[in-house]
C-alpha cells in the first residue's frame, strides 16, 4: 500500500510571539495509507482538529511538511483548490454551515465552486444523497426544516459531492442521540465499503465507536502522536492509554485483565461478539483460541 | 484572521495598572483623553509622550501587542495625517501644480497640524487600549455600571446597559471563533472569500453570514433561557460576590494624573 498522506516533522504554534502563544502540534510524523479507515482519537486540546485542518491546507504549519499524493501542500505554489477537492473535510457540527434555500443548492455549493457543468453537478448531488441516505423528496426543502441528524447528513453530502479521495470527518457523531450515532457511523462504514479507494479519517472521542468501525487508530496526546497502528495494536496498550486518560472499550479492558490472570485469550479482541466467541472456544477446550 | 485583532483584548497581569479599581481607571482614561485634546504646546506633547510611555511600561503589556493593536488603525491615522498635510492654509513650503487653478500645497502649519493630529489619535488609541488591555471585560462593565448608578434617578438603566455590554463583549471571541470555523468549512467546500470584484466578494459572504446569523440567534436564545431558568430578573437588589474597593493605589494614581494635568494646564496658560 502506498501512503497518501505523509506528515513530516510538523509543528504548529497558535499566535506565535503573543502572550497567548500555544503549541498545538509538536514534531508530528505520520503516514496514512490509501484506502485506510483511520480513527483519530485524543482529548480536547490534544491537537486533533488542528492536525486535520492541515490536511487540506486550511492551516499552514509553523514548520514541517505535508505531502498529499506526493504533492507538497505546504509549498506556496500549491494549488489550494485542487487540494481541497482531493481532501474533503467535514467539520464538527457541519450542519451549522448550511446556508442555502434548498437542500439541493446547498449540496451543489461545493461542485459549483469547482466549476462543473449543471448536469455533472446534478449527478453528483444525487449520488451524494444516495450515499448518505437522504431521500430525493428532501431536495427541494429548506435545510433548516430538517431534523438534526438529517441536517448533518446533508452537510456531509455537501462534502461528498466534491468526490474527495480522502474524506476527513471531525467528530461526526458529536451531539447526536444513540440512534443518530449508530446511523451516522454505519453510513460512514457503508461509504467506505462502497468507495474502496477512498481514504477515511474520522476524529472521535469514543473508543467504542473506534472499535466498531475503524481499521487503524492514531492516538494524539498533548500535540504529539502517542500511538499509531491497527486497532488491535493500539488497544493492546490499554494500560498506557489509561495513563493519558483514554479508556479502551470495556470489553478490551476485561480481556486484558483476563490475560493478566492467565486466561489464554488473544489480545486483538475489542468487540463483545469476538470476546463471546473466544470465551466459548476456551470453554470448549480449545486452548488456542 | 479575526483572532489577530488585539484591539479591545484583555491581557491578564499583576501590574500596578492591572490592580487599579476599574472605576478609577475609567475615570482616569476619560481625563487622559480630555487633557489630550486640550493641550496644544509642543512641550506638552513631549510630556504627554513620556507619560504615555510610562503607562505602557507600568502596565507590563508587551509593546509588540500594543503595536499590533494599532495596525487596524493604520489607514485612518495616515489618512488624517495626509489630509491635514495638504489642506491646511498657511505659509507654503512646497507646491505641485496639477491643472488650472488646482495644485497640491504643503504648508508649514500643515506639517505641524498633521504631526499633532497623528500623535493625538495615536495616544487616543494607546490610552483606551491600555484600559481594555489591563481590565477584564467583567471588571470594566462592573465599573461602568457603578459609575452610571447616580444616573439611575433620571431613568438610565445602568444595570441593563452593563449587562448588555457584558454579554456583547463575552460573545465577541465566540463569534470570531465561529466565523473562523464557518469560513474554513466553506473554504473546504471550495468557497473563495479573497478574489473577484466587490460584487463577487459581497456574494461570497452569503455562505458565511447566513450560518453566522443562525448561530448568533441560537446562542442568544440559549442564553436567554439559561438566564431565565436561573431566575435572572434585572439588577434590583442584586449583590456582588466581589465588591469593588478603592485602595491606596487608586489614590496614588489619581494624585499622579491630577498633578500631571495641572502641570500641562499651567504650561498651556504660561506659554
Amino acid at each position: 500500500m502506498k501512503s497518501i498522506i505523509k506528515v513530516e516533522n510538523l509543528s504548529y504554534i497558535y499566535q506565535e510571539g503573543m502572550p497567548f502563544e500555544k503549541h498545538a502540534l509538536h514534531n508530528v510524523d505520520l503516514e496514512i495509507e490509501e484506502g485506510d479507515f483511520a480513527a483519530l482519537i485524543g482529548h480536547t486540546g490534544s491537537g486533533k482538529s488542528t492536525l486535520i485542518q492541515h490536511f487540506n491546507a486550511l492551516v499552514k504549519p509553523t514548520s514541517g511538511k505535508i505531502y498529499i499524493y506526493g504533492v507538497d501542500i505546504t509549498s506556496t505554489k500549491a494549488d489550494l483548490k485542487q487540494i481541497r477537492r482531493m481532501v474533503g473535510l467535514v467539520f464538527q457540527y457541519p450542519e451549522h454551515q448550511l446556508f442555502e434555500e434548498t437542500v439541493y443548492k446547498d449540496i451543489a455549493f461545493g461542485p459549483m465552486n469547482i466549476g462543473f457543468s449543471e448536469s455533472e453537478v446534478k449527478d453528483r448531488v444525487y449520488e451524494a444523497i444516495r450515499l448518505v441516505g437522504i431521500g430525493e423528496d428532501k431536495l427541494e426543502k429548506s435545510p433548516f426544516e430538517l431534523s438534526g441528524g438529517q441536517k448533518r447528513r446533508v452537510a456531509i453530502a455537501g462534502v461528498l459531492a466534491m468526490k474527495p479521495r480522502v474524506l476527513i470527518l471531525d467528530e461526526p457523531t458529536a451531539g447526536l442521540d444513540p440512534a443518530g450515532r449508530d446511523d451516522i457511523l454505519s453510513s460512514i462504514r457503508a461509504l467506505h465499503e462502497a468507495e474502496k479507494d477512498m481514504t477515511v479519517i474520522f476524529v472521535s472521542h469514543s473508543m467504542e465507536d473506534v472499535a466498531k468501525i475503524a481499521k487503524s487508530v492514531i492516538v494524539m496526546n498533548d500535540g504529539r502522536v502517542f500511538a499509531h497502528g491497527s486497532v488491535a495494536e493500539v488497544f493492546s496498550r490499554g494500560r498506557e492509554l489509561s495513563k493519558i486518560g483514554l479508556n479502551v472499550p470495556q470489553i478490551t479492558q476485561l480481556v486484558l485483565r483476563l490475560r493478566e490472570l492467565g486466561v489464554p485469550l488473544s489480545e486483538d479482541i475489542y468487540t463483545v461478539d469476538a470476546a463471546v466467541e473466544a470465551v466459548k472456544a476456551i470453554i470448549r477446550g480449545d486452548r488456542h483460541a | 484572521m479575526l483572532k489577530d485583532i488585539t484591539l479591545g483584548q484583555y491581557v491578564p497581569g499583576e501590574s500596578f495598572i492591572h490592580k487599579l479599581d476599574a472605576r478609577v481607571k475609567i475615570v482616569l482614561t476619560f481625563v487622559y483623553i480630555i487633557i489630550l485634546f486640550i493641550i496644544d504646546q509642543t512641550i506638552n506633547y513631549a510630556l504627554f509622550t513620556i507619560f504615555t510611555a510610562m503607562l505602557v511600561f507600568l502596565s507590563r503589556v508587551p509593546i509588540g501587542f500594543i503595536l499590533k493593536g494599532l495596525k487596524p488603525m493604520l489607514f485612518i491615522l495616515s489618512f488624517t495625517a495626509v489630509i491635514n498635510l495638504f489642506m491646511t492654509q498657511g505659509e507654503t513650503i512646497w507646491s505641485y501644480h496639477i491643472v488650472g487653478s488646482w495644485s497640491l500645497e504643503i504648508t508649514k502649519e500643515g506639517i505641524v497640524i498633521a504631526v499633532l493630529m497623528l500623535l493625538r489619535l495615536l495616544y487616543l488609541v494607546i490610552g483606551t487600549s491600555l484600559l481594555t488591555l489591563t481590565t477584564s471585560p467583567l471588571m470594566l462593565t462592573d465599573g461602568i455600571e457603578k459609575l452610571l448608578e447616580p444616573f439611575k434617578k433620571i431613568g438610565v438603566p445602568s444595570h441593563e446597559i452593563a449587562m448588555m455590554m457584558t454579554i456583547a463583549i463575552r460573545f465577541i471571541p465566540t463569534l470570531a471563533e465561529e466565523t473562523d470555523k464557518i469560513m474554513k468549512a466553506q473554504m473546504a467546500r471550495g468557497a473563495d472569500f479573497e478574489s473577484g470584484n466587490i460584487v463577487r466578494r459581497a456574494k461570497a459572504m452569503i455562505p458565511l453570514l447566513v450560518p453566522l446569523f443562525v448561530s448568533a440567534f441560537r446562542r442568544a436564545d440559549d442564553l436567554a433561557v439559561a438566564m431565565e431558568s436561573r431566575c435572572y430578573r434585572g439588577g434590583d437588589n442584586r449583590t456582588r460576590m466581589k465588591q469593588m474597593k478603592a485602595t491606596y493605589r487608586d489614590a496614588v494614581a489619581g494624585a499622579v494624573v491630577t498633578l500631571f494635568c495641572l502641570v500641562l494646564i499651567v504650561n498651556e496658560i504660561i506659554l
